[in-house]
Parts: structure tokens; sequence; C-alpha cells
């Protein structure tokens, strides 16, 4: 029997080739939702899920399972870890810069409480960074999103909602 | 009961409501006017199906018996559930629908919060989950229902004759028996008496917001927490079970 010569590093090199199923322009580790890596007999992946309800959840612990088998890891357990929360704060730098080039607004920082009453205003628009925008819809293609508009030329663009 | 019986009876009840309350709005799929709504509807329904899951999965595994998540939701008769009353009501019309998810995610939201500090860490977790998740629908919601009340005459008459008929399924929220007690007394659970106070102050500013009036004091209903359930549960249950009884152990 042959051990797996990998390391925590190289599974995290591969874990960053594992595209978000929903929205393919971010890696599982732009996301943030990758907790731990433990290499011993076989590979344990921790994982984060993002919403409770979220229909990509079961995909991409697939996708993980297939990234590493494809490199020759027989032994891959995909964990899931619900503490602490996945928040968008977990999303990185690298991963907002994605999404805006993608044409999605990235979230905003500093997840939080936020007034019973009160809505987001004023999301830049990911093209020209214009606040002047308006919320369309609080829900929008999947259940990360929300749907805006740029006040001026009425141009749609999606925001990843700040949860 | 054992904690752990204590434990697993009780993350059965929050995964009943969670479940009961998504295939409710799993009923509107599909069947709002309005693409916007739609989407929050069916947005909404998913959290509640995943909280769900969430609950039972660890039900089962503290119940240790081989009961899986299908199993609670799928396999067990009406009187089994442990919901509220609440939650299982038809979702009427939008207002209707609207006044049963303020109601009843004002309480949820501050359970899940006093949740989160309890001393079993996997609620805890799980509690942290989903309280962000509800803080959201509640936003939404509760936005809903100011616009539904402070719009037309006719929008406001419907929003205020909801509310008086939906609010004899409040008390029960907050009348703890013997499980909550134990919850709070051996687990640092909620306790439903801070519960109902913040409930009332969160839902009067909602309600003041939307020009609507808080109900009169009535005749108030309750039994969900024993099984005892409305008329409308067992049809609920009945579509919701047809396809895993009609096939049991398919796959997709």
């Amino acid at each position: 029997m042959v051990e797996p010569a990998v390391n925590r590093d190289t599974i995290l090199e591969w874990l960053a080739d594992v595209p978000d199923p929903e929205i393919p322009v971010l890696t599982i580790m732009d996301l943030g939702i990758v907790r731990d890596v433990e290499c011993g007999t076989g590979v344990v992946v921790s994982l984060a899920p993002t919403y409770s309800g979220c229909p990509a959840t079961e995909v991409i612990e697939s996708s993980v399972i297939a990234a590493l088998e494809d490199r020759g890891i027989a032994n891959v357990t995909v964990k899931r870890v619900l503490s602490p929360p996945w928040t968008t704060d977990w999303i990185s730098d690298v991963g907002r810069e994605k999404l805006r080039e993608y044409g999605i607004a990235p979230p905003e920082r500093g997840a939080s409480k936020r007034a019973l009453l009160r809505g987001q205003h004023g999301i830049p628009c990911p093209r020209c960074e214009s606040a002047n925008t308006e919320l369309v819809s609080e829900f929008g293609s999947t259940a990360c999103k929300a749907a805006y508009r740029f006040a001026d030329c009425l141009e749609p663009f999606e925001y990843f909602k700040c949860i | 009961m054992t904690p752990e019986q204590t434990l697993t009876a009780y993350v059965l009840r929050l995964g009943d409501n969670a479940l009961v309350l998504g295939q409710r709005m799993l009923e509107l799929v599909a069947a709002y006017p309005e693409l916007e709504e739609e989407l929050a509807n069916a947005n909404f329904a998913l959290d509640y199906i995943g909280q769900a899951r969430m609950f039972y999965s660890y039900a089962g595994e503290l119940e240790g018996a081989g009961r899986s998540e299908d199993d609670f939701a799928y396999f067990r008769p009406e009187h089994e559930f442990r919901n509220l009353l609440l939650v299982e009501q038809p979702n009427g019309h939008f207002g209707d629908t609207i006044v049963r998810q303020v109601l009843f995610d004002v309480y949820y939201l501050s359970l899940l919060e006093a949740l989160t500090r309890c001393s079993d860490k996997r609620l805890a977790d799980i509690a942290a989950r989903a309280e962000k998740e509800v803080r959201y629908h509640l936003r939404h919601c509760a936005q809903w229902l100011v616009r539904l009340g402070d719009g037309t005459d006719e929008s406001h008459r419907k929003a205020q004759q909801s509310l008086d008929e939906l609010w004899r399924y409040t008390s029960e929220m907050f009348a703890a028996d013997a499980l909550d007690e134990a919850v709070l007394t051996s687990f640092n659970g909620p306790d439903l008496g801070e519960i109902a106070v913040e409930w009332q102050k969160d839902v009067s500013t909602i309600v003041e917001e939307a020009t609507l009036s808080m109900p009169q004091e009535q005749h108030m209903a309750s039994g969900g927490k024993q099984g005892k359930h409305t008329e409308y549960f067992g049809y609920l249950v009945a579509e919701m079970q047809s396809l895993p009884r009609t096939y049991p152990g398919a796959t997709w």
C-alpha cells in the first residue's frame, strides 16, 4: 500500500480549482467555505455551508471529492462544520474583485445585526462604481443574490447579499 | 427523561416548526402573481427546509435509533409532529401569509438568538447559522406588512383582519411546557418569558409603523406542542408524505 504523498498545501492548491456551481467565477477557496484540511491515511476536508438550504452544498461536496479523486486521492471525506457560521465576510478580497469583474456587486463588509425595518441603500454599481442605484428585489436568481439597478441608465445588476 | 432524550425531543420540535412552515410556503411555489415575491418565497422556503434538515439530522444522531431526516419528515403520523399551530395555518391571501410570517419570525429570531448561547454546542451552531437567514426574512416580511397596512384602504383592512385572526395562535409560542423548562434548566435554553417581552415590543413596533392596531385580548388556541393540531394540518401532512409513502425508499 502506498500512502498519498501529498500535504495540506497541495490539497489547498487543488481545492482552489473547484468552482462554486452557482457563481463559477468564484472558487470555493475565494468563497471562504474551506475551513480545514487534514491529511492522514485519507484526506478530510471541512466545509462550511453558506445558507442552510443552499442547493449547491451537495454539489460542492461531490465536486471536492471528484477533484481530489482525479488527482489520485482515494480516501476523501467531506465534513460539514457549522461553527463559526459562514457569512459574506468570509469571501476573500480576490473573490470580491472577481465578483466585481463578473458584474456582481460584492457584499458589504460587516455582516451583522440590521435594523428591523431598514433595507440597504447605495450599493455601488459593479461597472461604474456609482452609488446611484436602487433595489429591484431582495431576492435574485439564486438564494445569495439580490437584484439592483443603476438609476441613471437603468442597467440591472446583481448584488451578493450581505448576510 | 434523560438529558439526551430532552434534547432530542426539543430539537425535533424545532425541526417540525421549520419543516411545516417551509412546506406551507412550498405550496405557493409557482403560484405567486409576481416574480420577485415568487423568488422571495421560494428562497425563504428553501432556508426553512434546510434548517429542518439540520435539526432532524441532529435529532436522529441524538436518538441513536437510526432514524434519518426523511424518517422524521415523511414517516411520522400527524400527532407526532410538535410544531406550533401558527406555522400550520393555511396560506390564505397574501396578507395572511405575511402576517403569519412576521408573527412567527419575530419569535423565531429571538429564540434562535437565545439558542446560540445554549450549552449544547451543536444546537448553538445550528441556531447561529439559521439566525442570519431569519433576520433577513423578517426584514423583508416586516417591510411588506408596513406596505400592506399603510397602503390602500382595502390592504389595510385585510392586513388588520389577518392580524386579528392569527393572533389567537401566538400565545402558544410563549407558554413554556415541561420540555421548554427542562431545556432552560439543563441546557441554558431560551427563557420564553423574556422572549415574550421582546416579541411584544418588536411586533408592536412593526404594527405601529404599519398603521395597524394591536389585536384585542381574545381566546387563545394551543395544542401544537402536544401534537393536537388544527384541522388544516392533516391535509398538509398527507400531501407532503404521499410520495415517499407510495414509493418508500425511492431515490432520484
